[in-house]
Formats: C-alpha cells, structure tokens, sequence
C-alpha cells in the first residue's frame, strides 16, 4: 500500500512537472522579446505629453504565453512599434498601451479584459485569437468599450455585435476567396485539402473554401485534418492526398505546421502546389527552416515584410530593433495598422478629452462605418469597415520565389 | 442519552461555515463597490474549480482511485449544458440555469458509469489511463459534432457543412468553432449554491455508511472485500457521483462565457484540478476549497505587478513547485511534528495550538 502510494505520488510529481514545464517553456521563449516590449513602452510614456493633449488608453488582449504565443506576441510588438511611432508625433492624441496575457484561452481572456478595466482602459485591441476574441467581445458590447482586433477571423467574433471590428479578413471569406482564386488561375484540376479541425480559425476557412469549391466545381479529391498545431508527422495526410492524385494542395493553417507538412511532402516526392492562407505569412523567416521548401508556394497574405516602400521598411526596421531581431508577419502588420486606425479614428472626434468609455465607443462606432473614414495602412490603402464589423481590402496572393514573396 | 456532535460533522459544519463567510464578505465587498472588475470575473470559474476539485478529491483522496480525465466530465457537462439552455430561450434564466446544470450534471454522471463500469472492476491504475483517454475522446467528439437547434428540434451532425436548420434555426456547437452567442446565466449566487450543494452530498457520503465502505476500500481492498463490502458498487457510487458534480461544474462554467471550446477542456485543464486536490491535501475537502480558490486567482494576481507580468506563468509554476516541495519535505515535517503539512493541515495546526493531532484521512 505504502509503495503504491509511493508510486502515486512520483506518478503525479512527473505529471505536474511536464505541464508545468510546458508553459514555462514557451515562457522562457518570449522573455527576451518582452524585456524589449518593455523598453519600448518605457520610451514611449516617458517623454511628457503637451498641454491639450488627450491620451487614450488602448488596452490589448493575446497570448503571450502557451502554444499560441509567437501569433500574441507579433501583436503585441507590431502595435507597440505604432505606439511609439504616434507618440513621437505629437499629435493630439497620445496613445497608452497595456497587453494583457489571455493564453489563448477564452477564461483567461476574459480575465485579462477585467484587468485593463481596473486599468481604466478606454479602447480595447484584441485578442488575438478566436475563441477569447468572441468571449471578450461579448463583454465588451455589454459593457460598452470599442474593441478592434488585428486577426480574430471568425465571424462569430463580430456577429450581434456593433462594437467589434476586424483589421483581417474573415474565415470565409478568405476561404472563397482562395477558390475563387484557384478557379480564375487554373491552379490544379485536382484538389487536397488539409486543416487543423481543432482549431476555429483553419476549420472555418476550410470549410468556406470547401463550399465555394463546389460551388465553382472545382474538384477537392481529399480532405484531410489533423488535431492540433503540436502535431508532428503529416505523412497519412499527406500519402491520402497523393494517393488521390491531387496537384493543388490548400492549407488553410498556421506556419508552424505547414512547414512541417512541405518537409515531408518533400521527403516523400510529392511535390503538388501548395496554396496557404494569411497564416502561413511568417514562415520564411522561421528560424532554421530551409526556404527552398517553400519555392513556389503559394499564399494569401495583405502583408509583404521585403517590400521596398519606405513605410514597410521603417516598420520592418524599428520591429526588429523592438523583438530582437524577429522579421515582422502578417500578424505584426495587422497590429501596427490597428493601432494607426484607433489613432486616426480618434484624432477626427470632436470633444474626445470630455468622454468616457461608452461614448467613446459610439463615437468610434459611427466613425468606423461611416463609409467616408478610410485607413492606409501596411496591409492595405482606403480600408473601410462594413456595419458588420468586417473590413474590406483587397486580398493579395503572392508567390515565393527564390526565397523571397513575389506578386502573383 | 444526549447525542453529541461526531468530529467530521464539526468539520462538514466548519465548511458550510467558512463557504457562507465568504460568499457574504465577497458579496458586501461588491456591495461597496471594493472588489476590483479582476476578482468579480474571477468568481463564478472559481466557484466551478472549487466543486471540481472537491469532487476530484472524492476519486482521488477519499475513493483513492487515480483519475487523469476529470476535465472530460467538465466538458459533457458544459456542452450538454449549454445546448438545455439554448433550447429553452422563453423561460426564466434561473429556470434555465437550473435545469441546464442538472443535465450537464446528468451527463457527466452518464460518462461516468461508462468509464466506470468497466475499468472500476480491475485493479491497479487503470483508471488513470482511460480516464486520461476519455477526456482526450470527448475533446475529439466535440470538435466534430455540430449542434442545431430550430423549432424542429435538436439537430445533431458530424457532417462539416452542419445540419440544415429551418428558419431561425440556430447552430448551438459549431465542431472546432466551439459554442458560441451563448447567454451570460451563470452567476457568483448560483456558483456559491453549487458550492454548498456539492459540499452536501460529499461530506454527507462520506460520513455514510457508504462513505466508510468507500474508505475501507481505499484504505484495504482486501479485508474490505472480507467483510463482504461490494467492491465495484461503491467504487462506481463514488466514481459516479464524482463525475455528476464535474457536469454540474462544467454547465455552470460553460454558462459564464460566451465562447467555449472543447480544447479547453483538454490533458492541462484535468492536471490543474488535480494539482487543486494533491496541494490541498488528498482526502481533505477543506484543503481542496483553500487550494482551488488560491491557486485559481494567484496567476491574476500575478498581472499586478508590473515586473513579473511578463513572466508569470513561469512564477505560477515555480510557486506550485515551492509549495509542492514544501509540503513534502521530511525535514520540515520532523521539524513542526506533523504528518500533513497540506493548506488544510496548516489550518488544523493552527487551530489546535499547534498541538500534534492525529489526522484521519477524510472529512476534513
């Protein structure tokens, strides 16, 4: 009895230990980076605003910690390096900025929301996944607060909701808008496709895609899942879609396992095209990924990290100055633009300094759909929003060439 | 013959007493307008893992089985939870938030009899293996199953493109995408109601006969069985009951936001209650209440400090490490003379005057 106590104990000794280390893992990841995070929002509050002045708190919510947190951290620095940039402006409107860890998990980021209201947040930025995005934005309609979020997709997330907007593009519309593109090129006459269905973001842009395929009878000979981001060999997935003979590939996932996918797509001579979505922005400048993996891959991104205009390089520049080095995607873009729209926004409402939260929110609300109020930014020029909450620009394929984005 | 109070319902009374104080404190703090937005969010989850960890504490410390899936449980209830609430749109939110957390309890005690039914006959840790695989299945289930509701009724498919609704039909589970636009019924008043009830029927099955057969078992299997104590049913009683609070749990949790994944639910979420119960003390229901409400709120509160915020979760878990260690250190233990230096032993020190007291194992 004694030893199977014994036993039990050591049992659960390793078992705390392995969850424990698995946070504290990813932890030690982003540290480096936060430090940096720091610095910057230290420079930015430390130089003292000019009389008439208002400043807005913008609160964000993402995961900084946990398997999401490279996606929370872009982010988080993408809208820092906008911070500081609005800042330094001098303008009459001076942003404060606080990012809050939700871990990706609903709860939390309903935590994490309550905190930047102790905080006397007036706007909030976030979150930057799905699932706490639609949690929080649900508490942010009944509490009044605008909210904007750099890549929350769903369409969940801003449903029923008049104060929830989107700086991406949405699930389905990226999906459709991946077949429509497929149809009008010729990509391939056969069709495999294969999604994370643990996750909202893959599995709502699959099966948009998977819809609109149909509808332009385009031929999906193999639809493939696998459970979650940590997976790691994609061999069944990927001898499925061979055996089908499919010679057009779509990921609608995330870099991480889309990298692995072409490894092993790769190792086993298969060498279809691969077409991916906003999420597979980021994945050339992983560290010790080969990019000759990536040649002639396919992906729909609003954001190219080696354009050559001058705002893209500067943005470029001060991010990786802010992250240690970390080349900017998708993710980080869509942050620095939020940030620019909140500002831009608040800059054209009159009598700003005298209004709380909700009023603020209304005032955002109406500037927002307007129609007349436009936003360029780095992932797209003349962004409005629909009263939905839905952005509209222009969706960009690109093609790796050479190691590098080209127009496609 | 006067009858006098035994010591475990002393101890059930003290924790009726110390759930009650706190509910009142909280709740003039909040009266006051004292208790920041942080800790009033907190409240309703805490009051789910506070139930979950006590009824862990039933599998794990009082029954003595290992479970590894309580999270599982949590999950049935939460989404069978939701869907009752969502299929009953005109009545009363407390009616709906009432009859929700009866199914979700309902169907975690189902999920219980079907894990418990088979493994609960053998001995050994298997149940520490299937629990974990049941939690792990539920999680895959629900991230394929699309719920519908329309006047029709429920619609249930596996089918990605979902179930076709008539009109005004709404999709209640959308597979990966979770449940989502469910309403806001949960509150700290209904958690706090759960708290007690759940309290009720564990330390009233504990001071049981059955309670004592449960223990017997744990304590040994074989001159239990001796004595002619059914070693499957009462394992099963506790293992079931166990899972039917989880599903209460789990619908009250799943009516506090407006979003729930089945990923939530996962390995991590299972591990976090079982370190509730194994840092508050196997066996001891008090200790579970302290640790859950503790360590729940510690990694909030850990945002408030400027410096750390960024590394929190790292401080979250090297403080479980400290506290595990802590707890388990033969030298401190020699040194204060006691034999369980859990939260709740800590307190019982510090009640008796720091006297050496004999601890039996439950009921605390």
């Amino acid at each position: 009895m004694m030893n199977m106590k014994r036993l039990t104990a050591c049992l659960l000794a390793v078992l705390m230990v392995l969850a424990m280390t698995a946070c504290g893992g990813n932890n030690n990841a982003s540290s480096p980076a936060s430090d940096a995070g720091n610095n910057g929002a230290g420079t930015g509050n430390d130089t003292p605003a000019p009389a008439g002045t208002v400043t807005i708190k913008v609160g964000g919510i993402g995961p900084l910690t946990g398997d999401l947190a490279q996606y929370g951290t872009a982010t988080e620095w993408g809208a820092q390096v906008a911070v500081d940039e609005i800042n330094a402006l001098n303008g009459p409107v001076r942003l404060e900025f606080d990012f809050q860890d939700d871990t990706g998990v609903a709860e939390t980021g309903v935590a994490a929301y309550n905190t930047l209201k102790d905080w006397d947040v007036d706007v909030i930025y976030g979150t930057t996944t799905t699932a706490p995005c639609v949690a929080v934005a649900s508490e942010t309609f009944a509490d009044r607060y605008f909210q904007l979020t750099p890549s929350a997709s769903s369409p969940d997330v801003t449903a029923n909701k008049d104060n929830t907007f989107q700086m991406c593009f949405t699930d389905p519309g990226q999906g459709a808008a991946a077949a429509n593109y497929m149809k009008d090129n010729n990509l391939g006459s056969k069709i495999g496709v294969i999604y994370n269905n643990g996750d909202a973001y893959s599995a709502g842009i699959a099966q948009a895609f998977i819809e609109k395929a149909k509808e332009l009878s385009l031929e999906v000979v193999a639809t493939q899942t696998f459970p979650a981001d940590t997976t790691t060999d994609y061999t069944v997935q990927l001898n499925a879609c061979k055996d089908a003979g499919a010679d057009l590939v779509f990921l609608p996932i995330y870099y991480t396992p889309a990298s692995l996918i072409l490894a092993q797509a790769k190792q086993m001579s298969y060498a279809p095209t691969f077409f991916g979505a906003d999420g597979m922005d980021g994945m050339l400048d992983m560290e010790g990924f080969d990019k000759s993996l990536a040649e002639g891959l396919m992906l729909m991104t609003p954001f190219n990290a080696s354009a050559t205009d001058s705002r893209t390089a500067t943005f470029v520049e001060s991010f990786k100055k802010l992250s240690g080095d970390v080349i900017p995607n998708q993710f980080a873009a869509d942050g620095y633009d939020c940030m620019y729209a909140i500002y831009e926004a608040c800059c054209e409402i009159e009598g700003i300094g005298e209004m709380d939260h909700s009023q603020l929110c209304d005032a955002l609300i109406a500037k927002f759909t307007s129609g007349t109020f436009k936003v360029d930014g780095l992932t797209g020029t003349g962004m409005t929003w629909l009263e939905s909450g839905e952005i509209s620009k222009a969706p960009v394929v690109v093609k790796v060439e050479n190691g590098a984005y080209v127009n496609a | 013959m006067k009858k006098k109070l035994s010591k475990t319902s002393i101890n059930g009374f003290i924790n009726y007493g110390i759930v009650t104080a706190a509910f009142l404190i909280l709740q003039l703090m909040i009266a006051q307008g004292m208790l920041s937005n942080t800790l009033k969010s907190l409240l309703v989850p805490v009051c789910c893992y506070i139930v979950m960890a006590i009824s862990l504490n039933l599998t794990v410390g009082i029954l003595g089985e290992l479970s590894l899936g309580h999270a599982g449980f949590m999950s049935l209830g939460a989404f069978s939870g939701i869907v009752t609430a969502m299929a009953l749109p005109e009545a009363a939110p407390g009616l709906r938030l009432v009859a929700a957390v009866l199914v979700g309890s309902i169907a975690g005690a189902l999920g219980g009899v079907l894990v418990g039914v088979p493994v609960l006959r053998l001995q050994g840790d298997y149940l520490a293996i299937v629990t974990l695989a049941f939690g792990e299945i539920i999680r895959n289930i629900i991230v394929v199953l699309y719920v519908g509701l329309d006047e029709k009724g429920l619609h249930i498919t596996t089918n990605s493109a979902g179930p076709t609704l008539g009109e005004g039909g709404v999709m209640v589970i959308k597979g990966p995408m979770g449940a989502v636009g469910v309403p806001k019924l949960a509150s700290f008043a209904a958690g706090f109601l759960l708290v007690l009830i759940t309290l009720f029927v564990v330390q009233n099955l504990v001071a049981s006969r059955a309670g004592r057969a449960i223990m017997a078992l744990r304590d040994n299997r074989i001159a239990a069985e001796s004595v002619g104590i059914h070693v499957t049913k009462y394992k099963l009683m506790a293992f079931v009951i166990s899972a039917a609070l989880a599903g209460a749990a789990g619908a009250l949790f799943g009516l506090n936001y407006s979003s729930t994944v089945s990923s939530k639910f996962g390995f991590n979420t299972s591990i976090l209650i079982l370190v509730f119960v194994v840092l508050g003390g196997l066996g001891s229901i008090r200790g579970s209440i302290i640790s859950a409400a503790l360590l729940y709120i510690l990694p909030e509160m850990l945002r408030g400090f400027e410096i750390i915020t960024k590394a929190r979760m790292l401080i979250y878990a090297i403080i479980l490490i400290a506290v595990m260690l802590t707890i388990n250190n033969p030298a401190l233990k020699n040194l204060l003379g006691e034999r369980d230096l859990s939260l709740s032993g800590l307190l019982g020190r510090l009640k008796s005057g720091g006297k050496i007291k004999e601890k039996g194992g439950a009921g605390q």
